[in-house]
């Protein structure tokens, strides 16, 4: 049985409205609560450290794993180390996320630690979602690690969503790609009050022909402040796109640094940023269509951040 | 109906403040047709965006169906049934063309939505789904407001300078959709251009210079004073060329 404060996270961070069938590891207020495997997703925890192996058979497709954590007291301190195996030519979905309720005034915090093997010809699809809530004064940290090798041919999309509620996060993602591998990076986040968000994403294309695409939406609001330093490198023949773009209101400061380095004459690498205010025509036109104000901008804060 | 009484408008500039609309006047009738027309930097454009709300009156006052809407802002008067579509419209990143002919008229205006699509000339399943961001080019996104201005259900619809940026097919189709909508509905149509074609679909026609209304009336009595005042001015600039060569 779950609470209706699991019931709440689950659903914002996952979009569960139960413990779902099939593969599925929750983690509760720094404990593992539950796991399941299948036929083809073995989840095991691990044995030295906190944290679970996940390993997906080869070949194993159109299966998904949901990993969800969940934090609903005030005080906890939670590391997590998590594995993920995806077998050669395998094509599955990873629903994570992690969801702090802290009703109390000490901070809660959960560092997820996640380690991605994404083997021949496979396919992912990772979805990661942060959300807090709470009305204690704690703080809510986040502070994911993400590191991938995406092998030969294999095919990688990763979308990091953190909408509201999470005082503070510092994200680190590593990768390597390999020949003819593709990872796309999509982050959507979005700051307000004092909170603070930093995300470093270091890129490496290894192999002939991979490429890569990353790019950031983000709003900063009130007295937020988002750092943002994406990275691609480029060692072989290879393709690179950064894009950052970024919405400030109010007292907010975002700093937003894409890099891109070539270290093979046919690396093709292109970066753009921008950072601007929510334009008063976008708002006045949605107002001629019969919305308020108000109405208009969370409309096309919305839509940016979809 | 629609009235707009004594309206000034006055922007503050560097070397003081500049008169845009001086003491306008005009009343626009239930169900009609009128094109706006005039030289560049005249007004037309301001006087438009003046009854929708979008600039404010330094004097004088709007009336519409009766009621004072001087300081209603572009929401209430959108809610009580007047529409804009701006020359030139903003691009929204992340919000698609079916959503923004769902913000225009709910859920059961998208269906009527991808008609008006196909009005001006683009095809709906083509473009439902497509973002209303930089990947459109101007002449498609000219035409996206239109059709989502088209899809209201309104009382007065402007349209500010349609045709520009619209490639010469598509026009036929605009200009088609403009007389059905005449036709068919009763909304009153303002449509601010200098499109001969446009011209001679309305019933009336509004001559806008220097921040005045300069002339106002039936396009049959209207256009032939129009049309001698450019001949004259082509005339005249033929003439200084010769003397150039």
């Amino acid at each position: 049985m779950i609470d209706s404060i699991e019931k709440k996270i689950l659903e914002e961070i996952a979009g569960l409205h139960e413990i779902p069938q099939g593969a599925f590891s929750l983690r509760k207020d720094g404990e593992s609560a539950k796991v399941s495997s299948t036929a083809n997703i073995e989840i095991k925890p691990k044995k030295d450290k906190p944290g679970i192996d996940v390993i997906v058979k080869p070949g194993t497709k159109g299966e998904s794993v949901h990993v969800p954590v969940v934090i609903t007291a005030t005080g906890i301190d939670d590391m997590v180390y998590n594995t993920f195996d995806i077998g050669e030519n395998a094509d599955v979905v990873i629903v994570a996320g992690c969801g702090i309720h802290n009703p109390g005034e000490k901070k809660s915090q959960h560092d997820g630690i996640h380690n991605f093997i994404v083997r021949k010809g496979a396919r992912l699809r990772y979805v990661e979602k942060h959300y807090g809530e709470g009305k204690g004064t704690g703080e809510r940290i986040l502070n994911p690690v993400t590191d991938l090798i995406i092998e030969e041919g294999a095919y990688v999309e990763m979308e990091m969503v953190q909408i509201r509620g999470v005082d503070s996060t510092k994200r680190n993602t590593q990768a390597k790609v390999y020949k003819d591998a593709h990872l796309v990076i999509t982050e959507r986040l979005l700051t307000h009050g004092k909170q603070f968000a930093e995300s470093n994403v270091v890129v490496e294309l290894l192999g002939e022909n991979s490429t890569t695409q990353l790019l950031s939406r983000t709003v900063a609001q009130d007295n937020s402040r988002q750092i943002f330093y994406p990275r691609v490198i480029g060692k072989n023949k290879c393709r690179g796109h950064v894009e950052c773009d970024s919405i400030i209101m109010g007292d907010a400061v975002v700093r937003s640094i894409p890099e891109i380095a070539a270290h093979h004459e046919d690396a093709q690498l292109v970066h753009e940023a921008a950072i601007g205010k929510i334009a008063g025509e976008q708002i006045i036109k949605l107002m001629t269509l019969g919305l308020s104000a108000s109405e208009a901008e969370e409309t096309i804060l919305q839509g940016f951040l979809k | 109906m629609l009235e707009v009484k004594n309206v000034t408008y006055t922007v503050e500039d560097e070397g003081g403040t500049t008169e845009i609309l001086k003491n306008v006047s005009l009343t626009l009738e239930d169900g009609k047709f009128y094109v706006i027309t005039g030289p560049n930097g005249g007004g037309k454009s301001s006087l438009a965006k003046i009854i929708m709300g979008i600039y404010p009156v330094t004097s004088g006052s709007i009336i519409f169906n009766g009621k004072d809407i001087t300081t209603s802002d572009v929401t209430e008067r959108a809610r009580m049934g007047i529409g804009f579509a701006f020359q030139q419209p903003p691009r929204f990143k992340g919000i698609t063309v079916g959503e923004l002919l769902y913000l225009s008229a709910g859920e059961s205006g998208r269906g009527r939505g991808c008609n008006f699509l196909f009005d001006v000339g683009l095809c709906p399943k083509s473009y439902v789904d497509r973002e209303v961001n930089g990947n459109l080019s101007g002449g498609e996104l000219k035409r996206i407001e239109i059709a989502t201005l088209m899809n209201r259900k309104l009382d007065i619809a402007i349209f500010d300078e349609p045709e520009a940026g619209i490639d010469l097919w598509s026009f036929s189709k605009l200009t088609e959709t403009f007389r059905r909508m005449h036709e068919r509905s009763k909304t009153t149509i303002v449509i601010i251009s200098h499109q001969e074609r446009i011209l001679e679909m309305a019933d009336e026609i509004i001559l806008v210079a220097d921040g005045q209304v300069q002339k106002k009336g039936n396009k049959d009595i209207i256009l032939p004073g129009i049309y001698r005042d450019c001949n004259y001015t082509k005339n005249c600039l033929e003439r200084i060329e010769t003397i150039d060569r």
